[in-house]
C-alpha cells in the first residue's frame, strides 16, 4: 500500500516553474531520500507535499485519499476539510532551522500539539513526551528552553515534537544542514534508528553517504524534474552519469 | 476655599485621571488588535479602511479628536449633549486614538515573528486561531512590551487633555484651584502626581518584561 503518491505535480512561483512534472510513491515503512543540486526544487516539493504551498497541477494522494487533484477543467482542487484533517494527521515535517517554539520548554514543545490538537490527556501526552525525549537522549533537557540547546539538541527536540503526533510519514528538509559534523552525526543516528524501526520517511539531504546507507529509494531531482529514481545501487551507478557527476562533485 | 476642599478636589481629579487611564487601556488594547488584524486582512477594502483609520488617528491632534467625539453628535445629528456624555466621550476619544497606535505596534510585532513558527504550527495541525493564541501572540507580547510601555507613559500625560471638554481630571482641577487661590501649589501637586503615576507604570512594565525574559 502506498502511503503517499504524487503524480505529475507542478508548481510555479509566478513565471518561475519550479516543479515541472514530479511523480513518485512512498510505501509504508520505506525510507526515501531526495537529492539534487541547490535550487532544483526539493524544498518546494516537500512544502507542496505538506500543504504549505498550493500546487498548480497534478495530484497528491495520502493513503488512497486524494488531498489535491485536478477536476474536469484541469483546475487543482483540494479535498474537503474533513479529508484534509485526516491527511494532515498522517504526516509530520522536520525543518532545517527547527522552528521550535521559543516560549515553550522542551517538554511543552513536544506535548502542546498532542494536548491541544489531538485532545489527548495532559498526563498521557507528558508521559509519551518524556519517553520520546528519553529515547532521543534529551531526558535532562525537558525543562530547558530552545535557546539553551545546541543545534543537535534542537533538531532532536523537533524530531520528538513531530513523533509525538504519531505520524504515518515523516518528512525531513535538510535536517542537518545547519549543524557542524559532530552534531550532524548525532541527528543522523536518530534518523537511522527510526529507519531501523521502519518509520516511513522522506528525507531531503546533501549527506550522500547517509542517503545511500539508510534509503530504500533515492530520488534525484534537477530543474524541477526527477532525473532518476530507484534503489541506491541503481541510482548511484553508471546508468546515471548525471547523478554520478553530482555525487562526485560533492565528495571530490 | 479651605485646604481640605482643595485636597478633596485634587483627589477627585486624580481618581478621574486614573479612571481615564485604565478605561482607555481596557478598550484600546483589544481594539488595537482588531485594527491590526483588519490592517493585515487580505481583503483590500478592510485593510484599506484600517489604513485610513490609523492615518487619521495618528495624523490629527488628540485634542481635536476629543472635541469631535464630544460635539459631533450635536452638530451631525442635532442630539442634545448630556453632561454625563462628557466622560464617555473622553473614553471613546482616547480609546479610538490609542487603538490606532497600538494597532501599528501589534502589526510590527506580528510581522516580526518568523513565518516558520506558523508553518510549524500548521504542520502540527493547530487551527489558525490556535496558532495565533498559543504560538504567535505570546511571542508578540514579549516583543511589543517596550513600545507599549512608551505609549502607556504618554497616555498617563495625555489624560490631561480631557480638560478640553471640561472633564475634571487632575490637571483641570489643579488649574481651577491655582486660578482661584493664586498659588502654584496645585501645579506642583499635579506634577508630582503624574511623575509618581508614571514611575509606577514604568515599574510594572519592567516587572512584566522581566517575567518574559525566560527565553530569547
Ligand atoms: N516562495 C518562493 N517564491 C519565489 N521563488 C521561490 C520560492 N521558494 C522557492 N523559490 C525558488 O524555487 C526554486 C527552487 O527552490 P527550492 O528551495 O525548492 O530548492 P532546493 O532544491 O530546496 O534547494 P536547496 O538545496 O538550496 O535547499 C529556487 O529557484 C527558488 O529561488
Ligand atoms: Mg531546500
Amino acid at each position: 500500500m502506498d502511503l503517499l503518491e504524487i503524480n505529475h505535480l507542478k508548481k510555479n512561483f509566478g513565471d518561475l516553474e519550479v516543479l515541472k512534472d514530479i511523480s513518485f510513491r512512498v510505501e509504508k515503512g520505506e525510507v526515501v531520500s531526495i537529492i539534487g543540486p541547490s535550487g532544483s526544487g526539493k524544498s518546494t516539493l516537500l512544502r507542496c507535499a505538506t500543504m504549505l504551498e498550493r500546487i498548480d497541477g497534478g495530484e497528491i494522494i495520502y493513503n488512497g485519499e486524494k488531498a489535491a487533484f485536478c477536476n474536469e477543467d484541469g483546475k487543482v482542487v483540494y479535498a474537503d476539510k474533513k479529508t484534509m484533517r485526516s491527511v494532515k494527521d498522517s504526516f509530520g515535517l522536520v525543518f532545517q532551522n527547527f522552528n521550535l517554539f521559543p516560549h515553550m520548554s522542551v517538554l511543552q514543545n513536544v506535548c502542546d500539539a498532542p494536548v491541544h490538537v489531538q485532545k489527548r490527556s495532559k498526563s498521557e501526552a507528558e508521559e509519551t513526551g518524556r519517553a520520546l525525549l528519553k529515547r532521543l537522549g534529551l531526558s535532562d533537557r525537558a525543562d530547558a528552553y530552545p535557546d539553551q540547546l545546541s543545534g543537535g539538541q534542537k533538531q532532536r527536540v523537533s524530531i520528538a515534537r513531530a513523533l509525538a503526533m504519531n505520524p504515518h510519514i515523516l518528512f525531513f528538509d535538510e535536517p542537518t544542514s545547519s549543524l557542524d559534523p559532530e552534531l550532524t552525526a548525532e541527528v543522523l543516528k536518530v534518523i537511522r534508528s527510526l529507519a531501523e524501526e521502519h518509520m516511513t520517511m522522506v528525507i531531503v539531504t546533501h549527506e550522500m553517504q547517509f542517503a545511500k546507507q539508510v534509503s530504500d529509494k533515492i530520488v534525484f531531482m534537477e530543474n524541477g524534474f526527477i532525473l532518476a529514481q530507484g534503489t541506491p545501487d541503481r541510482v548511484f551507478s553508471e546508468e546515471n552519469p548525471r547523478v554520478m557527476a553530482f555525487v562526485g562533485k560533492l565528495t571530490g | 476655599m479651605t485646604v481640605q476642599t482643595m485636597i478633596t478636589q485634587l483627589v477627585f481629579g486624580m481618581i478621574t485621571s486614573i479612571e481615564i487611564f485604565l478605561l482607555t487601556l481596557i478598550f484600546s488594547l483589544p481594539l488595537g488588535l482588531l485594527v491590526a488584524f483588519a490592517r493585515r486582512s487580505r481583503n483590500a477594502l478592510v485593510s484599506g479602511a484600517a489604513r485610513v483609520y490609523i492615518s487619521i488617528m495618528r495624523g490629527t491632534p488628540l485634542m481635536l479628536q476629543l472635541m469631535v467625539v464630544y460635539f459631533g453628535p450635536y452638530y451631525l445629528f442635532g442630539m442634545r449633549i448630556a453632561s454625563s456624555y462628557r466622560f464617555i466621550a473622553v473614553i471613546i476619544g482616547f480609546s479610538i486614538n490609542y487603538a490606532a497606535y497600538f494597532a501599528e505596534i501589534y502589526r510590527a510585532g506580528i510581522e516580526a515573528v518568523p513565518i516558520g513558527q506558523s508553518e510549524a504550527a500548521k504542520i502540527l495541525g493547530y487551527t489558525r486561531v490556535q496558532t495565533f493564541v498559543r504560538i504567535v501572540f505570546p511571542q508578540v507580547v514579549k516583543r511589543i512590551l517596550p513600545p507599549v510601555t512608551n505609549e502607556i507613559i504618554t497616555l498617563v500625560k495625555d489624560t490631561s487633555l480631557a480638560f478640553v471638554i471640561a472633564v475634571a481630571e487632575m490637571f483641570t482641577q489643579a488649574k481651577a484651584i491655582a486660578a482661584a487661590q493664586t498659588t502654584m501649589v496645585p501645579f506642583i501637586a499635579a506634577g508630582i502626581f503624574y511623575y509618581v503615576f508614571n514611575a509606577v507604570v514604568a515599574f510594572l512594565m519592567e516587572m512584566a518584561e522581566k517575567k518574559l525574559s525566560y527565553y530569547e
